[in-house]
């Protein structure tokens, strides 16, 4: 399958712009007519990957959390990555309710929401150096046969 | 993002207004926990008709304000779900322990 269309975007690590990238996700899927509910779907997981990238990945420090996206005509491939501390046991983190900051009432649900929401979600994190979350999505509702 | 607080006899009323994730989280967390703090009763309900989008770090709030408004002996409980959210809900496990209705009556019934 031939990508249809490509766009990048770094932004500051700050919370404000987790809702900015989502919503730019979502505009930027739009353009293939998506469901509803897998626009939804999109953007719920940028979210989880987005405040990952801020929360853990820069925690106290600030950086430039850069978003890819390459557009099929039935599907979307979605980056995320940070130069932040990097995971040092991402089969660990992975795991749901797992939460390296149970002070914060995180849920420990970030990688779960995004595996059930895209069809498939892969990490790589170095330590000292950053993470690239990685997650495809094939729309359904647009695929033929 | 707003908090609309509202009583019904005994049970407070959070309706949840907006986008609900990391950076409004701390928000909603502050509006309650200041409201229970003057509050006469330990009950809430959250109204989510109002909510726009949520993940997971809507999940962590309210399981925050379950903890607290338990160790006070009181109740708390989610009304008006909408099926993008409650996909959220059943992952998280949240289910087993908060109990979710389909509106604000049947919540206040069950209170």
């Amino acid at each position: 399958m031939q990508p249809i269309n490509y766009m990048k975007l770094e932004f500051s690590s700050k919370s404000s712009n987790e809702g900015f990238a989502r919503v730019v996700a979502a505009a930027f899927v739009s353009q293939v007519d998506p469901t509803i509910e897998e626009m939804a779907d999109v953007k719920t997981a940028v979210s989880e990957a987005v405040t990952n990238a801020i929360i853990h990945g820069y925690e106290k420090s600030s950086g430039l959390v850069k978003m890819e996206c390459i557009l099929y005509s039935d599907g979307v491939e979605i980056t995320v990555e940070d130069e932040g501390q990097g995971i040092p046991d991402v089969n660990l983190a992975r795991q749901p309710m797992y939460t390296s900051k149970p002070d914060m009432e995180r849920s420990g649900m970030g990688f779960t929401v995004m595996e059930s929401f895209m069809d498939r979600v892969e990490v790589i994190s170095e330590v000292g150096k950053g993470t690239k979350v990685t997650m495809y999505k094939k729309f359904k509702s647009l695929s033929k046969g | 993002m707003k908090v609309k607080i509202s009583y019904k006899g005994n049970t407070l009323i959070a309706g949840i207004i907006g986008e609900l994730d990391h950076h409004t989280a701390e928000y909603v967390r502050e509006k309650i926990d200041s409201e229970l703090i003057k509050a006469t009763t330990k009950n809430v309900i959250f109204d989510f008709s109002k909510v726009t989008f949520m993940d997971s770090s809507g999940i962590g709030v309210i399981m925050g304000r379950f903890k607290n408004v338990s160790k006070l002996s009181g109740k708390l409980s989610v009304a008006n779900v909408n099926p993008q959210l409650m996909r959220i809900f059943e992952m998280s496990g949240l289910l087993k322990v908060i109990p979710v209705y389909d509106n604000i009556d049947a919540a206040i019934k069950n209170m």
